[in-house]
């Protein structure tokens, strides 16, 4: 019996152990970015704001222009708008900057954006989290190459695309970053353009998710069916078995 | 209990009937058909444990298939494509996003990966409970466990193909183990990846293990497995043997046959198999990041490591058993003894037959030494799997250090305290309900 007590000792303490173990793991701030998955106009909002800020430097090469067509966007609207890098529509979204010369000029080529809502995802936030916090982030910092540093991302190789709709933050002594120069938006309404960049992001990294999940339910509901039948079929002929 | 010694169909002279008569001339189709399903006697008590012998089957079929049209459109390629991707990872995108329906194979193989695991670790647990490895089956259990190191090395190398940032640096980990094996160590990994980092050359040789070789060994094993199986009979939760015990025909009096009525039970476990799997590949594919790792969403880059490389969970018990190892000895580092940890703690299931000295099988009748050495084996299994999947840690490697031993203790003390343990009598014959 009191081999019987300490195992169970040792059994509660083994559970306890890693919770103990890893409660020390300092974990980034990331805020809940707002999900416009289901808004069109927001996501069109986005699209234009990925096609004219971040497709300078930053591909989509997993994305076609004419994918664009799922967001409510005609043909028409796509070539006029959106397109300036090529004139056929079944293209995908190449980046406009020659990669060596991108390299140079900020230390690393830009990363391809295609899937970079489910890359960075993490233990800390979705990354529809991480961006949103990411790109409300930047502030001056005069001791990098840019003039520009990150909190969520730090010693970015980016700058600040954005500082004209923004405006300029600085990170104060407490960590907290405060508007010193406020830029054509409002904080709020620049929160706003970011939810619909970030939307579109996510969109991005998987088009077909929309269809994956309203296909999921109906699969769900015939196995919901086939379920019934195949319990009866087995109560069926398994009366007979004594 | 396979009897192939049936009599050869005869016809009854219908155009259906004379097609058997002439393919049982010539093939033993209602002998296996008999042999294996309709005079295949099985215990009829089985319960829930025993659901996930067929779903391994199905989640195997699963895999193939799927793999077939992966294989279509998969490119095994390192080099960069004109957008700076690399091929193999642009072409894992392509399915996923211009092949009709190319998400849905994906997901069901990124997601069957995971499940096969999952399917086979309840069905392994449920050989640890009822016993099912003992005398007569140890050649079943043997098998077995080899079928589960082919399905290791089938993960391992698909994870690769991606070519994803883990996908890279896992290979890169695990393939650099190897450098601790004494004086073969570092030619054994060139060797293995075929070339000094992982490259192109090893991503080709990954693709053909993981589509060709390792498959083709998978089934031969699977088949042997079901073979043994049906020589000796199915073991079951009383863990007493059926075929004590016949009727005047031979029969097993707890014997039913296989079909139709496990074929119409196991028919109720898949429907409810697909209801889970299907949550996950459709509403949550990524498996909160421990089926799809968020980090394999970027291109493989052999210029940047990541700040942690986690293997996929179904590695992670094993890989804290390497990280617990952090001692030298004989002159040895202790990343060999990490790797040698490993390994054994893989390889210690397939002595198990003989490591178990109970006269009864089933946890039904066994006494509270092994129940407490069964509850803790799978407590550490757990902890051990959690630590994997953490970063390393003083307090981390502590506790899988204990429950490395914990581990280990259950297989190599089974001798001793199997046979000191009380147990209660077995009955006659199976209880059902």
């Amino acid at each position: 019996m009191k081999t019987m007590r300490s195992l169970k000792t040792l059994f509660a303490a083994l559970l306890l152990a890693p919770t103990l173990a890893f409660a020390a793991g300092a974990a980034l701030h990331l805020d809940k970015a707002p999900d416009v998955s289901g808004d069109k106009a927001a996501l069109q909002n986005g699209a234009k704001l990925f096609v004219n800020y971040c497709l300078n430097c930053h591909g989509a090469s997993a994305l076609r222009y004419n994918k664009l067509l799922d967001l409510g966007l005609t043909e028409q609207q796509i070539k006029d708008n959106l397109m300036f890098t090529t004139d056929k529509i079944g293209e995908q979204m190449k980046v406009a900057i020659r990669p060596e010369d991108a390299k140079k000029w900020f230390g690393a080529a830009p990363p391809d954006l295609s899937l970079i809502a489910r890359a960075r995802a993490s233990a800390d936030g979705s990354g529809a989290d991480w961006l949103y916090t990411y790109l409300r982030s930047f502030y001056r910092d005069d001791k990098r190459p840019t003039g520009w540093n990150n909190v969520v991302f730090a010693n970015v190789g980016m700058p600040h695309i954005l500082y004209e709709l923004q405006g300029e933050q600085v990170l104060g002594p407490d960590h907290k970053l405060t508007l010193a120069v406020p830029g054509q938006l409002s904080p709020a309404e620049y929160d706003t353009q970011i939810r619909d960049l970030v939307g579109f992001l996510v969109w991005m990294g998987e088009p077909t998710s929309g269809l994956r999940k309203q296909l999921g339910v109906a699969v769900l509901l015939f196995l919901g069916v086939l379920f019934v039948l195949a319990y009866l079929l087995k109560k069926e002929y398994w009366k007979d078995i004594h | 209990m396979a009897n192939t010694n049936f009599e050869k169909y005869k016809s009854d002279g219908s155009l259906p009937g004379n097609l058997l008569e002439w393919v049982d001339a010539r093939f033993p189709a209602t002998a296996m058909w008999k042999g294996h399903l309709s005079e295949y006697y099985a215990p009829k008590n089985f319960n829930f444990w025993y659901f996930f012998g067929s779903l391994a089957l199905l989640v195997l079929v699963i895999q193939i298939v799927t793999g077939i049209f992966l294989v279509m459109h998969y490119k095994p390629d390192a080099s960069l494509n004109a957008a700076g991707i690399p091929v193999a990872f642009a072409s894992v995108e392509y399915i996923m996003r211009d092949v009709p329906w190319g998400w849905l194979v994906r997901y069901m193989h990124s997601t069957g990966a995971s499940a096969f695991f999952i399917v086979v670790y309840l069905h392994m647990f449920r050989g640890l409970l009822y016993g099912s490895y003992r005398q007569p089956r140890e050649l079943i259990w043997v098998f077995g466990v080899l079928i589960f190191l082919c399905l290791m090395a089938e993960a391992f190398f698909g994870y690769l193909l991606p070519w994803g940032q883990m996908s890279f640096w896992g290979a890169q980990v695990i393939v650099n183990l190897f450098g601790a094996i004494p004086l073969i160590g570092e030619p054994l990994s060139i060797w293995v990846r075929g070339d000094f980092v992982i490259g192109d050359a090893t991503l080709n040789r990954f693709f053909s293990f993981h589509v060709i070789a390792i498959p083709l060994v998978l089934i031969g094993l699977i088949a042997a497995h079901i073979l043994a199986l049906h020589e000796v009979g199915s073991n079951n939760p009383d863990g007493v043997e059926i075929k004590k015990k016949k009727d005047e025909n031979g029969i097993p009096l707890d014997g039913i046959p296989f079909h139709p009525y496990y074929t119409v039970k196991d028919i109720v476990g898949v429907v409810v198999f697909l209801m889970v799997f299907s949550l996950v590949v459709f509403f949550a594919p990524e498996g909160g990041g421990y089926f799809l790792e968020y980090n394999n969403f970027f291109p493989a880059d052999p210029l940047k490591t990541p700040p942690h490389i986690a293997p996929v969970w179904y590695f992670t018990p094993y890989y804290s058993v390497l990280r617990a190892m952090v001692w030298n000895f004989f002159g040895l580092d202790a990343k060999f003894w990490g790797v040698v940890g490993m390994g054994a703690s893989v390889v210690v299931f397939a002595f198990l037959p003989w490591l178990d000295r109970s006269p009864v099988k089933s946890i039904r009748y066994r006494g509270p030494i092994f129940k407490s050495f069964l509850t803790a084996f799978v407590i550490c299994f757990f902890i051990l799997g959690y630590l994997g999947t953490q970063a390393p840690s003083y307090w981390g490697e502590k506790v899988s250090q204990v429950c490395t031993v914990i581990y280990f203790a259950f297989f190599l003390l089974m001798p001793w305290y199997s046979k000191i343990d009380k147990y209660k009598p077995e009955p006659e014959r199976v209880t059902w309900k």
